[in-house]
């Protein structure tokens, strides 16, 4: 049950060591704080969880965002309610946004192809519009859901007093603010990480390849494969709902812009950008587009400037200007660059390049072999007509 | 009774916005099998042309004043813009009527852009699968937002109609009601009526061309048509060309209606989308049917009566719809039976 084959467990590990030394191999690419470290195992997570139904069923999900805020809205409840005890937040988040995942999977599952990716942009859609503005008294609109002191905390006001600040989320004394919630959301990465491995190995995950190459033909076979497709996709948005409450844990705030359908593109970019029907691929793509997230937009001219302080002043004049424009403000023309590069020359994302240099690298080290086949293309039947 | 034709009316420039983009979105895939999530940003770098075109005629000349000193004891500036130079008087008519004068400008900066769009890009999916192209136009919609944003900013920017067309028109009189029961704005029944009437040209443009006989054939049975000999897809990228223009023209009649900004495309991008797929995927009047109607739809759900109702229908009106439709009927409700009905 809790084993790998030897292989999965090497990249396993692996990837364990290097999640939890974030915090030092990111100091030379100046990325690790503890605010942006959170945002890397979080969306990591919810890339993994991404790619269990992108990936290896091949439909394409453009409203997932919703799961993520629901998630949140049901992580933030859960410390107004309850107790600021991250555990049972994240427990029904996974919970609520199961629920809420079942429901729309349920429908939207009965279409496949572009249809299937409507569906869920209308459903994601409509959770935006509605927690704008009917659901208000659930999650305070535009304002957002955030802590108050009047919140009723049955559990922690029964052990304790009410104190004279806002509480802060805490694992019993451990703060979830700073590096303590970003061992906490690592933890769960980790976890998520193995959880999808052992998905991707077992026969269910072996049917969701096969309804991906040829739903059709997995239908002859007489499988019926509307219950494993809706599995993918309560698990991916259980994924989503738990990144979704990890984000409440980290920052006890939700709002409605975390369900537009924009968020939800930006998972596809992720995932596509790393890899899809790889495991690492999405997490690499959540790091990278994370880090531009973050590290571009604070670049401004006068950094440039510095940093090319060593040319000489007609080529600074020169290229400043140019590279300002993919910068700071424009980061995101650089991200849709990047992505539309990505989709048209490496379709397979970030790991597929790695496949196909490793393949060049051990052709040139074995000069026997004068041509090598390219890798074999598994991952280009995505989404179903 | 004044209330619904309120509404109805309401709903008639919006759905005539709808029914341009879903137009040139149903046309594209028709032909070209593409599924363009790009196509509202068409819908935006149109809006653009206006607020371009309107900044180049508003560009001015500025002199310091010898006698004259302004308030503050500084020379007095004089602004002449370039326009009024060039044509006199006729400058100030230009300014006024910038909007429906930069119509001229976009067509041929639309079918440009839409040409290039598709031999630069898009031409390379037609045999990818569709979530590929959802994806690569995904990622081009992104950066011709971001594009839009370094050159004009992030925010809003208001274009004035034309000043004979600002007030309202009283349409109640024409059904025998008191007077301005029910008004209607100048402008908006101008956009319905010049949605209807491209949507008219593009019809016949198809029907009555030799031409459109070829795109039409070409949309039945590509390969046919191209064993033929005709170089269907140089008629195709033409039809790509065209449905920007489709799009682009839309947003620039709209921009009086809604200030244009860079996010606009996405927003309207994903009710087109919806609208397409209620008319049915690939089908033309279709698509126009259901873009009125779910235009009409939208701002009868928006009635304070109806709100009470069910509080919250106008926020979600429009994808139920689609939800609905897309199980009870999954081509639409004018698609032909057998086009991307799994």
């Amino acid at each position: 049950m809790l084993t790998l084959p030897k292989k999965e467990l090497i990249t396993f590990l692996i990837f364990a060591v290097v999640v939890l030394s974030m915090p030092v191999w990111l100091i030379p690419f100046g990325a690790s704080y503890p605010g942006l470290l959170q945002t890397f195992a979080i969306f990591g997570l919810f890339a993994v969880g991404f790619n269990i139904l992108f990936g290896l069923t091949g439909y394409l999900s453009f409203g997932h965002a919703a799961f993520l805020g629901v998630g949140s809205y049901t992580a933030v409840w859960s410390f107004k309610l309850f107790t600021m005890n991250p555990i049972p937040a994240i427990i029904f988040a996974i919970i609520i946004s199961g629920v809420f995942a079942l429901l729309i999977g349920f429908i939207s599952l009965r279409r496949s192809g572009i249809y299937f990716s409507i569906l869920t942009l209308a459903f994601a859609q409509m959770s935006y519009n509605l927690a704008y503005s009917v659901l208000t008294p659930v999650t305070n609109g535009e304002t957002g859901l955030a802590l108050t002191m009047q919140d009723p905390r049955i559990i922690d006001l029964a052990f304790s007093e009410r104190g004279e600040a806002l509480p802060q989320v805490a694992l019993f004394g451990l703060n979830m603010a700073g590096y303590g919630g970003f061992y906490f959301a690592a933890i769960i990465l980790i976890l998520g990480y193995f959880v999808a491995q052992k998905i991707a190995i077992s026969p269910f995950g072996m049917m969701l390849k096969g309804i991906k190459s040829n739903q059709n033909r997995m239908g002859y076979t007489g499988l019926n494969t509307k219950p494993y497709t809706l599995a993918a996709f309560v698990i991916s948005g259980m994924y989503a709902g738990l990144a979704g409450g990890l984000l409440a844990v980290t920052d006890p705030l939700a709002g409605a812009e975390r369900m537009q359908w924009t968020a939800s593109g930006e998972i596809v970019l992720m995932v596509v950008l790393g890899g899809i029907g790889t495991i690492f691929g999405p997490v690499l793509g959540a790091w990278i587009i994370k880090y531009f997230a973050n590290i571009f937009s604070a670049i401004n001219e006068n950094i440039l400037h510095n940093m090319f302080s060593f040319l000489p002043a007609s080529v600074q004049d020169f290229l400043v200007p140019l590279l300002a424009l993919f910068v700071g403000e424009g980061w995101e023309l650089t991200m849709g660059l990047m992505f539309v590069l990505v989709v048209v020359f490496l379709p397979g994302g970030l790991m597929e390049g790695y496949r196909r240099i490793a393949v060049r690298i051990s052709a040139m080290s074995s000069k026997e072999t004068k041509s090598v086949d390219k890798p074999a293309q598994t991952d280009k039947q995505a989404g179903g007509e | 009774m004044d209330a619904i034709l309120v509404q109805f009316l309401n709903g008639l420039d919006k759905g005539g916005a709808y029914a341009l983009i879903a137009l040139g979105l149903t046309l594209v895939f028709g032909t070209l099998g593409v599924v363009n999530f790009a196509h509202g940003a068409l819908f935006m770098l149109g809006s653009f042309c206006a607020v371009a075109f309107r900044k180049l005629l508003l560009l001015e000349r500025i002199e310091l004043s010898e006698t004259e000193l302004s308030p503050w004891g500084t020379a007095l500036e004089i602004r002449t813009p370039y326009v009024n130079e060039i044509f006199g008087a006729y400058g100030d008519v230009l300014i006024d009527w910038s909007v429906p004068i930069s119509i001229l400008v976009a067509i041929p900066i639309m079918l440009l852009i839409g040409i290039a769009m598709e031999r630069g890009l898009i031409k390379h999916f037609y045999k990818r699968p569709h979530a590929e192209q959802i994806l690569v136009t995904f990622g081009l919609a992104i950066v011709l937002g971001e594009i839009i944003k370094t050159i004009f900013g992030a925010n809003p920017i208001p274009q004035p109609m034309p000043e004979v067309l600002r007030g309202t028109a009283d349409i109640g009189v024409l059904f025998g009601m008191a007077e301005n029961a029910v008004t209607y704005p100048w402008w908006r029944m101008i956009y319905f009526l010049f949605s209807l009437s491209l949507i008219g040209a593009v019809f016949a443009f198809l029907r009555f061309t030799t031409f459109g006989m070829v795109v039409r054939a070409g949309m039945a049975d590509r390969e046919m048509v191209g064993l033929l000999g005709v170089d269907i897809d140089r008629r195709f990228t033409i039809v790509f060309g065209i449905a920007a223009v489709v799009a682009g023209l839309a947003g620039v009649m709209y921009t009086p209606i809604l200030p244009p900004v860079n996010t606009l495309g996405m927003d309207f991008l994903v009710l087109s989308f919806v609208v397409v797929v209620v008319g049915g995927m690939g089908s033309l009047p279709g698509a126009v049917a259901a873009g009125f109607l779910l235009g009409i739809l939208q701002s009868f759900a928006s009635l304070p009566e109806v709100k009470a109702i069910i509080p919250g229908i106008d926020q979600v009106i429009i994808y139920l719809v689609a939800v609905v439709i897309l199980l009870v009927r999954p081509r639409g409700l004018l698609g032909k039976s057998g086009v991307m009905e799994n």
